[in-house]
């Protein structure tokens, strides 16, 4: 069983190199030009592509920290926690991704690195309250309050996920709204690129989670195999 | 050009960053393992 798992985790992580690897050529090269005046403005248009994709796997990270939360505080069994913590993780980095690439594509379009609007400050709050989550769990040593606390800041915290998504709907922020009652800001050539990049990272979020779940299997072997020597 | 290229390096540089950490800390906890069981052992063979 392990050496099964051990191969299809080989292939799903050689399958998510190959799709980003298609996803950059698609995003860099394959997808067209946008129609813009300036040959700056083209070629940071480019950074949309992972820029949202990198923004989804952060939201849906956040989210299945969310379903462990509550998974945990219903059944109290470790795994919950577990894939809590590990999608917490990638989902803070991920974030991080999303913060600094917007910010090299503000520089260009809006001539600003920062700006305070709704969507911007909230994707940074958002950020903190994650770092926030980490070093909570770090700061407890007794492992059942650990996951409770964990559990319900997980929870908790999810709230700045709607917030953030509706931030461009509900203000007048000056972040471009993408999918919009208005119509979109891609053309229809540019949502394949645009759609290959979020279902590639899907999968690669996927990948790092399984490995990331490993290795929080492999700390409580450690752990029970301390107890014992010392027992 | 060289605000795309910048985006995509950090992109990447965070990806590899996350990558890098969690197969670190796996060979850490690895080794860390095969120590335990090594004494686990050797303390069962002495009471044998």
């Amino acid at each position: 069983m392990k050496r099964r798992n051990d191969t299809l985790l080989l292939v799903l992580t050689g399958l998510s190199a190959v799709l980003v690897l298609a996803a950059l050529y698609l995003a860099l090269v394959g997808a067209p030009e946008a129609d813009l005046k300036s040959e700056t403005g083209r070629y940071a248009q480019r950074i949309i592509y992972f820029h949202i994709a990198t923004a989804w796997v952060g939201f849906l990270a956040f989210f299945v920290t969310f379903v462990g939360g509550v998974g945990y505080l219903r059944t109290q069994a470790r795994k919950w926690d577990i894939l809590a913590l590990a999608s917490a993780e990638i989902g803070t980095v991920f974030m991080l991704g999303v913060l600094v690439s917007g910010s090299i594509w503000a520089k260009p379009a809006w001539g600003v690195w920062w700006v305070w609007d709704e969507r911007l400050t909230i994707s940074l709050v958002q950020f903190l309250v994650y770092v926030g989550y980490l070093m909570l769990r770090s700061s407890v040593s007794d492992p059942t309050r650990r996951a409770r606390f964990g559990a319900v800041y997980g929870i908790v915290a999810f709230i700045s996920v709607p917030i953030n998504f509706i931030a461009i709907r509900l203000w007048r922020t000056q972040h471009p709204l993408m999918f919009g009652a208005e119509g979109g800001g891609l053309s229809d050539d540019m949502m394949f690129a645009f759609f290959f990049c979020l279902a590639t990272f899907t999968v690669w979020y996927a990948t790092l989670m399984w490995h990331r779940i490993r290795l929080e299997q492999l700390r409580d072997d450690v752990e029970d195999l301390k107890q014992r020597v010392m027992s | 050009m060289g605000y795309l290229a910048a985006a995509y390096a950090v992109l990447w540089a965070i990806s590899f960053g996350l990558v890098f950490s969690i197969v670190w800390r796996q060979r850490k906890l690895q080794q860390e393992l095969q120590v335990l069981r090594q004494v686990v052992e050797d303390e069962t063979i002495s009471h044998e």
